[in-house]
């Protein structure tokens, strides 16, 4: 191999990048569209102010931890949503899904004769989801009926399916403890503080490691600066929730349960050889085939995904309401769900998105329903001033996305 | 060098129902060597890369790789060679980022099945400095960001990253302006000298005197010149591709049959 004029191969420059270089970077990024989580927090924030500003009940810690039991279903259903959207599809089967879910474990937990234990119970309903999600995902990438037509299908048959098993009982009352408990029972304040101590910790630990990793590879670092004001953010943010919660109820089980998902699938989704693979299929499903990507697959997989989060969704949305009835997983559910992931950043043509979307975006449809609840606003009003906010936010993902291209026209 | 090509074509037969798209072509590329591929439209330039990529196994003939016979059947057979190829559309993700899209299908994994995002990251820019692809500064940019010419040397440098020995380029400036096909043209050469086998289809006369060793002219599926560039000029290789001598004339060993 003959030597190339100029360039033999040395060590890459270590650069040292300093705090105030790392935020210009970030802004470079801003204005070049990469947005990121900026625009959903602003406008938390603004929202905040607004309700605090009409009711001075809003940001109270008794508001607030309803807020946390009120915004979990969506969020826990949105999260199967960003896995789909990630994928340039859509699930439009996962409302009456989240009722398959809860319908299943309620049916199976009423007390007579034929009742079934806790965990087979809800075995059986989250596996309803995954086998549903598998056949929707087996249609659409094996047969080849677009993803909205057979998820279509799907939201008027499981209706159908929902109708049949609530029957003329019209309602089901649910009185089994751990499903009940886990949107309406608190955590001890000493149990929701040694979460926050291991998730701090664990959280330290994958940035040392990060940093080590990169440091023998010798590849430059974000400055200790920036990882120490990231940890200090993270553990002063926690412990302010935990402690405001704690003023009131505390923290519902159903929040460490959407911490523990939360941390799940965004392992997967950024560390994983099957969440890259994810993101490729959205970006480009050719170019990942070429690649040697099982892009059924991956297809398949995730519909099953969305059909778990979904059933999962439903389990929680029952224990809140303690019962479900023929309208459960209908209403405004399914289009919360996927609005949550839209409006937290997650981009309608695939490949674009994050975990945190579904939490964010979930966040921000919970603060207004409950704002306006507050302010005693007709349901009406509440779907216009969703339908806004959505509006607004796929907007700024058109307008960042059209940015982006016209930074690579150089 | 031995003398002997690294990749040789012997008398290589595809067929397409009633149409004959290669008609015992022989072909044959040498270690660091820059090897153009012309032809007018429907010569079979495309066809035989494919027969070397896997995606169209040959009806008939042989292939040679390092002198031995090898059989491709797929894709996965001619990228295990060391046979990699860069299509005109590049098959990048524009939402994955320069390291991402080199590493895509392949990525390396440490403990418990996590991505190994440090060595990915570190080999793709050693690659990138190899090929003093100089115009990308950082390898975590989204592709989505690059222009025509940057996304060509990441094409160009996720085939390089396999330790592929032939890297086949299709049209590599077909869609670029001046200065990024002086980039493109630039990399093909460092290839070279690199000691990678080149192939290079290309319809620009000019690109392919710049950078190639020697040229090849396909006409109606069959190999009619052979040039070694410093030897020959332009008009030369025009007239080659558009008269050039056939060994079979179509339709004559149907007739022959009948």
């Amino acid at each position: 191999m003959s030597a190339v004029a100029g360039t033999t191969p040395e060590n890459l420059p270590v650069e040292k990048q300093s705090l105030p270089d790392a935020v210009r970077g970030w802004w470079v990024g801003v204005r070049n569209g990469e947005l990121g989580a900026l625009p959903i927090v602003v406008g938390i924030v603004v929202i905040a102010i607004y309700f605090q500003s009409r009711n001075s009940h809003f940001l109270t810690a008794g508001n607030f931890v309803n807020l946390i039991a009120q915004a979990s279903p969506v969020i826990v259903i949105g999260m199967g949503v960003v896995f789909v959207l990630l994928l340039g599809e859509i699930d439009l089967s996962i409302g009456y899904l989240s009722g398959m879910g809860g319908v299943v474990a309620a049916t199976l937990l009423v007390p007579d004769s034929n009742q079934w234990s806790t965990a087979p119970a809800l075995v059986a309903a989250l596996g309803a989801g995954v086998a549903i999600g598998l056949l929707q995902g087996f249609w659409f990438a094996k047969v080849g009926v677009p993803s909205f037509v057979v998820t279509l299908a799907g939201l008027l048959a499981w209706n159908g399916v929902v109708l049949q098993v609530i029957g003329n009982q019209g309602t089901i009352v649910i009185q089994d403890k751990v499903i009940n408990g886990l949107a309406n029972d608190y955590m001890s304040n000493t149990l929701a503080l040694a979460v926050l101590v291991v998730s701090v910790a664990g959280y330290v630990v994958q940035q040392l490691l990060w940093v080590r990793r990169r440091a023998k590879a010798g590849l430059p670092n974000v400055p200790w600066s920036l990882i120490g004001l990231r940890i200090v953010l993270l553990a002063g943010a926690g412990l302010f929730v935990v402690l405001w919660a704690d003023t009131d109820r505390g923290i519902p089980y159903v929040g460490l349960l959407m911490l523990v998902l939360f941390v799940a699938w965004s392992f997967i989704l950024n560390r994983t050889r099957f969440g890259r693979h994810v993101y490729a299929v959205g970006g480009n499903a050719e170019a990942a085939r070429r690649a040697g990507i099982n892009v059924d697959g991956i297809r398949i997989a995730v519909f099953a995904i969305s059909g778990f989060m979904a059933a999962l969704g439903g389990i929680i949305l029952a224990s809140r309401l303690s019962s479900v009835d023929t309208s459960t997983g209908g209403g405004s559910i399914l289009l919360y769900s996927i609005a949550a992931a839209v409006i937290g950043g997650t981009s309608l043509f695939g490949g674009r998105g994050e975990i945190r979307s579904a939490v964010l975006g979930g966040v921000v449809i919970g603060m207004v329903a409950n704002g306006l609840g507050l302010l005693n606003v007709a349901v009406g009003t509440q779907y216009v001033v969703t339908g806004i906010v959505l509006l607004a936010a796929s907007t700024l993902d058109s307008l960042s996305r059209r940015r982006t291209a016209r930074a690579g026209r150089t | 060098m031995s003398g002997q090509p690294l990749l040789e074509l012997k008398g290589v037969f595809k067929r397409f129902g009633a149409v004959t798209a290669l008609n015992g072509v022989d072909f044959h590329v040498d270690v660091g060597e820059v090897m153009a591929l012309v032809g007018d439209n429907g010569a079979g330039k495309s066809t035989m890369i494919k027969t070397i990529a896997g995606i169209h196994p040959l009806d008939e003939g042989q292939i040679l790789w390092e002198g031995k016979p090898v059989a491709i059947h797929g894709p996965k057979d001619s990228a295990a060679l060391g046979i990699e190829v860069v299509y005109q559309d590049l098959a990048l993700c524009d939402n994955l980022d320069v390291v991402q899209n080199m590493y895509l299908g392949r990525e390396t994994l440490s403990s418990f099945r996590r991505l190994n995002k440090a060595d990915m990251e570190k080999a793709a820019a050693g690659v990138l400095k190899e090929l003093s692809v100089t115009t990308i500064q950082s390898t975590r940019q989204v592709v989505a960001g690059l222009s025509g010419g940057q996304r060509q040397s990441v094409a160009v440098a996720k085939a390089v990253l396999w330790n592929s020995k032939l890297v086949i380029l299709d049209e590599p400036t077909a869609a670029l302006g001046v200065a990024q096909t002086r980039q493109v043209l630039d990399l093909v050469k460092r290839l070279g000298e690199q000691g990678l086998a080149v192939i290079l289809i290309s319809h620009n006369m000019s690109d392919v005197f710049e950078v190639a060793d020697s040229i090849t002219v396909l006409r109606l599926g069959q190999n009619v010149a052979e040039f070694k560039t410093s030897a020959t000029n332009q008009r030369e290789v025009v007239e080659a591709i558009t008269a050039g001598e056939l060994h079979h004339v179509p339709g004559m060993q149907e007739e022959v049959i009948q």
